[in-house]
């Protein structure tokens, strides 16, 4: 999502609008004011369409307000004047904000709703915080890791922190990236409307503070992307203090001595290795059977002798926490575990803190979907692969989308961000589909953990129903040249793909910047590309991204036909 | 740095997927002495046990290992083994690799721990073949465990094995007071993992941590090591919290804590660099040699003449007085030799001048050698090479420890005399003064005032003597308050 905040001041006055002030001729249609939005390929912007002479003039408004415009610029040109806009949007995260931004590239008139803060969870309270304290966490390792240290010639002496100006640290960062946000939006001409958002039918939704005047809108299209909150299960009693999610771990009022970690999915990852960096112990409890579930058992069993097994990291398995009551007159937090099959109790824990980490919940609450007869599945707007919402019927809601958290197809930002952006070229003419195996994903430990499309026990379900081969390559850090400069060769790299016609099915990688080094894979997946014309591409030597390279040339495709290599280009 | 040098280390078979076998051997029993591990059933039979016990090895996994880190044992303790299972997970300098077993069996000790370096070829771990050599083999790893391979004669109180049912444990000093009732033991995570790798009873252990919890300190407390901080302990200055300073880390699990004086608070513990450790070392062995010392003083005012004459030519001081004491040493073969033995002088062919050199904090001895051969210019050439290795670190070690005598020159600080240690090796070294302008008389009783410098040798009394010395130093200054043949 980071790529949306390049965007500069400079270009986004720039953006044509009909509106007032200044006016600018221009000589030709093919506008020089080319933007890149969100790593989207430049494309002429929607202004451009109503008229198309020699010595058309375009209107620039160097403010962003439209108050008599219509909405008469999208590209079929008809549309009626009657909405109040081409696209609303409820909801201000990372994945409302990719589509508004694309939105507006496209030419419509946008606004978004935000009820709370521009920014939602990934920037308030999720993965912008927690990066700078993992910044901090990476930091504080090194400085720690004398064997480490000594392998290349440093000395330091005892290193140390402070814990409010790390806190200061994630919070600022987080208040940086809102205000970053906030004015992309705003110097883009993005209606920033602030309240509950709440759709009252077809293509009308009012918004408004609570207990004030409420406003009716209409739009063409609506996005729902409200998000998602910590998810609590029951019988967990949150008292922010000692019994915490992780919107409040972010703030990091505390550092306890002892807590433990309910999930050890991501989140939970996470914190385990912020918190041991910072000094803590901590206790996993995981409701499966392993650790890590949801990343290829290999890199799981990997990340586990790396990031679990030396740290002061312990763990229950198979183990629900069926009650957990906060610290409070003199007594430590308790936990209390059931085996999760049998449902008996097996065990109690007393420990300083507990973070809950045992995923998110979508945020649908106010919505109004009971005004479009909408029902959720588990708490999930029931969507197409078109991000189309269904209704109870199961018959499309026309013009209503919904991504991001709130499908729970993908719970990911910048899974959200693209998926807004795939609506918005529908809605602008283009049918798009999303392929979300194409979507990398990254846990920032340290070392980092990444990976995009298949697993390997996917893989092989997959290639067992549709009767094809799969085959798997591996390369290590302990090869690779930077990494051993770094003194950090612990790390794999696992390919997994079709022999046949080396189609790439999954890259998992862990080890040094492995969330850097995922999107050659997840770029080589999006656009298709296969691993015998990939393998020809040239790596900067000495670099991490030769794990990469030679990972594609360590693969074994037998493919006979030369695949449609596109035309080389003489320089 | 993208440069013509493409190296790209190639690893030939990949990674973590790989699994090695171990060799292993039928190890044939009791080489350990039962009344140490049983003190109180020795009745029974030494002679009924034909164990079953094998070594499982720290397997060589490339031509060039030849010591394996233990990533992590896949299997604990008690574990059943099959045949082809893996078993542990071994570091190689290319990629780490699960080694399996060749054997079917019960995997009784694990001798060398997670995160623990062995030698190759070094017991890593026991396996028995039924579950009643458990014990055995337990009581076994328990006296080669964490010493060195070759079971040395173990302490009475080696470790306690607590797993063992079959072994009464002998209590450990710390154990006194169990909490009493059914009370669940509570110990925190690093508590637990230090607990396993000293072989520490965790019920043994009397928690004093917050609702009477087990900590890592107290862990360390009962297994009798002072809290270190070498195990990757976080540090953490909150000033409520910390700790006290803890102390320079008792590396061996169960050393006997030395009665070191307690540090002074404040004070910082600085590990040697490997050459600051060579030092040390080199410097207690020199305490083994009977050494005296010889000081004369040296008249230098022709020697600073032709200093300021050849210095245009690139030619040092050090390439002048390493020169002068080689052509002294030729002529004094004795100072020139070493006694390697205490039995015989080993009279040395060539003549090569360690020169004494404080660099980055260390220091090393580069070598002119063949100093009397080689003329002023080559040598001054030669030592310039020399001192840049040395601060590059690329010595080759004939650069540095070949040397026949040292020169030990401190005079440009403006230090008048001092006494240098005899490297182990050599016969003789030699403490270079300041040269200092000094009131003299001749014989004709006329007082002067010259360059003076104080030169004092250190040498092996058992193959030189203080007339070798007196005669050498003579030669020296003779040499030296008459440089021309310096040139020549």
């Amino acid at each position: 999502m980071h790529s949306s905040l390049s965007l500069s001041f400079s270009s986004s006055t720039a953006i044509p609008r009909s509106g007032h002030s200044s006016e600018l001729s221009c000589a030709a249609p093919p506008s020089p004011l080319n933007l890149r939005f969100c790593g989207l390929r430049r494309e002429a912007l929607g202004f451009s369409s109503p008229k198309r002479n020699d010595s058309c003039r375009v209107i620039v408004s160097s403010r962003g307000r439209f108050k008599k415009v219509s909405a008469s610029v999208s590209d079929n040109g008809s549309a009626p004047k009657a909405f109040d806009y081409d696209l609303v949007i409820i909801g201000a995260g990372v994945g409302g904000h990719g589509a508004a931004l694309h939105a507006v590239e496209k030419g419509l008139k946008t606004a978004i709703i935000e009820g709370d803060v521009v920014g939602g969870t990934c920037v308030n309270r999720g993965c912008v915080p927690s990066k700078a304290l993992l910044a901090v966490s990476g930091r504080m390792r090194e400085l720690q890791s004398e064997h480490h240290l000594k392998a290349l010639g440093l000395q330091v002496s005892a290193a140390g922190y402070d814990r409010q100006g790390v806190a200061d640290h994630a919070n600022n960062l987080a208040s940086k990236i809102r205000n970053n946000l906030t004015n992309s939006m705003k110097a883009l001409g993005v209606d920033i409307l602030t309240g509950v958002g709440t759709i009252l039918g077809p293509q009308k939704v009012k918004y408004g503070k609570v207990g004030f005047s409420e406003n009716v809108i209409t739009a063409k299209n609506i996005i729902i992307a409200t998000g998602s909150v910590p998810f609590v299960p029951k019988g967990i009693e949150v008292d922010g203090k000692t019994v915490i999610t992780s919107d409040h771990a972010l703030k990091l009022e505390s550092v306890p001595d002892w807590i433990a970690i309910v999930g050890s999915g991501y989140i939970g990852l996470e914190f385990s290795d912020v918190y041991t960096a910072l000094g803590s112990e901590v206790t996993f409890i995981e409701a499966l059977d392993q650790l890590m579930p949801g990343f290829d058992p290999e890199i799981g069993k990997l990340a586990q002798r790396v990031l679990i097994n030396p740290r002061k990291i312990d763990y229950h398995t198979g183990v629900f926490a069926s009650k957990i009551t906060p610290a409070k007159d003199g007594k430590p937090v308790r936990i209390e575990l059931i085996d999760a099959k049998t449902k008996e109790p097996k065990d109690a824990l007393e420990v300083d803190a507990a973070l809950i980490a045992t995923g998110r919940a979508p945020f649908t609450n106010g919505l109004g979907l009971e005004n479009i007869s909408v029902v959720t599945q588990r708490g999930f707007i029931p969507v197409d692969e078109r991000m189309r919402v269904i209704d109870a019927d199961g018959n499309l809601v026309p013009h209503l989308y919904c991504i991001g958290d709130a499908n729970g197809k993908m719970m990911l930002a910048h899974a959200a961000s693209a998926q807004g952006i795939s609506v918005v070229e529908q809605v602008t003419g283009k049918d798009h589909v999303l392929n979300h195996l194409s979507i990398p994903a990254a846990c920032f430990t340290h070392p980092e953990i990444s990976m995009v499309g298949l697993t390997e026990p996917q893989a092989r379900e997959k290639a067992e129903k549709e009767g094809f081969e799969v085959s798997v390559a591996k390369t290590s850090f302990k090869a690779n040249t930077k990494a051993l400069a770094e003194n950090e060769g612990e790390g794999l790299a696992k390919l997994i793909y079709r022999p046949d016609n080396g189609e790439i099915l999954g890259v998992h990688i862990f080890g040094l910047h492995a969330a850097d080094l995922i999107h050659e894979a997840s770029n080589a997946i999006a656009l298709g590309t296969r691993i015998q014309d990939i393998k020809f591409a040239v790596h900067a030597h000495p670099t991490l991204s030769e794990v990469l390279d030679e990972l594609f040339k360590s693969a074994k495709v037998h493919a006979h036909v030369p695949s449609p290599v596109s035309e080389p280009v003489t320089v | 740095m993208a440069s013509p040098l493409l190296s790209r280390v190639s690893i030939s078979n990949a990674t973590a997927g790989n699994t090695i076998s171990f060799s292993s051997s039928v190890s044939n029993g009791l080489l350990w002495r039962r009344s140490i591990a049983f003190p109180d059933k020795s009745s029974r039979k030494v002679s009924t046990v034909q164990a079953k016990i094998r070594e499982i090895f720290m397997p060589a996994l490339s031509s060039t290992m030849t010591e394996g880190k233990i990533v992590s044992w896949i299997k604990s303790e008690g574990d059943v083994l099959s045949k082809g299972e893996s078993v542990v997970v071994v570091e190689s300098d290319k990629a780490d690799m699960d080694v399996e077993t060749f054997y079917d069996g019960i995997l009784a000790a694990i001798v060398v721990g997670d995160g623990e370096v062995a030698p190759v070829g070094a017991p890593i771990g026991l396996l028995a073949e039924t579950e009643e050599e458990i014990a055995e083999a337990k009581a076994k790893a328990s006296k080669s465990g964490s010493s060195a391979p070759p079971p040395p004669p173990a302490p009475a109180a080696a470790s306690a094995s607590p797993a063992a049912p079959a072994v009464a444990p002998p209590k450990s000093a710390a154990s006194a007071a169990v909490p009493d009732g059914p009370k669940k033991i509570v110990a925190t995570p690093f508590a637990k993992k230090l607990a396993k790798q000293h072989k520490v009873d965790i019920g043994s252990v009397v928690g004093t941590g917050p609702f009477g919890r087990i900590t890592p300190a107290d862990v360390e407390a009962a297994a009798g090591i002072s809290p270190s901080k070498s195990t990757g302990v976080n540090v953490v200055s909150s000033v409520a919290a910390a700790p006290a300073p803890a102390p320079v880390a008792a590396a061996a699990p169960k050393a006997a804590a030395s009665p070191a004086p307690p540090p002074i608070p404040g004070s910082t513990v600085v590990p040697f660099t490997t050459m600051q450790a060579a030092v040390s070392k080199n410097m207690v062995e020199s305490l083994s040699v009977p050494t005296f010392r010889v000081g004369y003083p040296v008249l230098t005012d022709k020697l600073d003449a032709l200093y300021e004459k050849v210095k245009p030519k690139g030619v040092t001081m050090t390439a002048l007085l390493a020169k002068a004491a080689a052509m002294a040493l030729a002529q004094h073969p004795v100072v020139n030799a070493s006694c390697k033995d205490g039995k015989t002088f080993t009279y040395n062919s060539s003549i090569n001048i360690a020169v004494a050199v404080a660099i980055n904090g260390g220091l090393i001895t580069p070598v002119l050698q063949d100093a009397d051969k080689l003329d002023l210019y080559l040598l001054s050439q030669k030592w310039k090479e020399l001192v840049e290795k040395a601060r590059a670190k690329q010595l080759q070690p004939h650069e540095y420890n070949s040397g026949t005598f040292t020169l030990s020159n401190l005079g440009m600080f403006g230090v008048d005399r001092f006494d240098a240690i005899l490297p182990p090796g050599q016969g003789a070294i030699m403490a270079v003064g300041a040269s200092k302008p000094t009131v003299v008389t001749d014989k004709d009783g006329f007082f002067s005032v010259k360059s003076k410098m104080l030169v004092n040798v250190t040498a092996d009394h058992r193959i030189i003597y203080g007339a070798d010395l007196a005669a050498f130093l003579q030669t020296f200054a003779k040499i030296v308050e008459n440089p021309e043949s310096l040139t020549l």
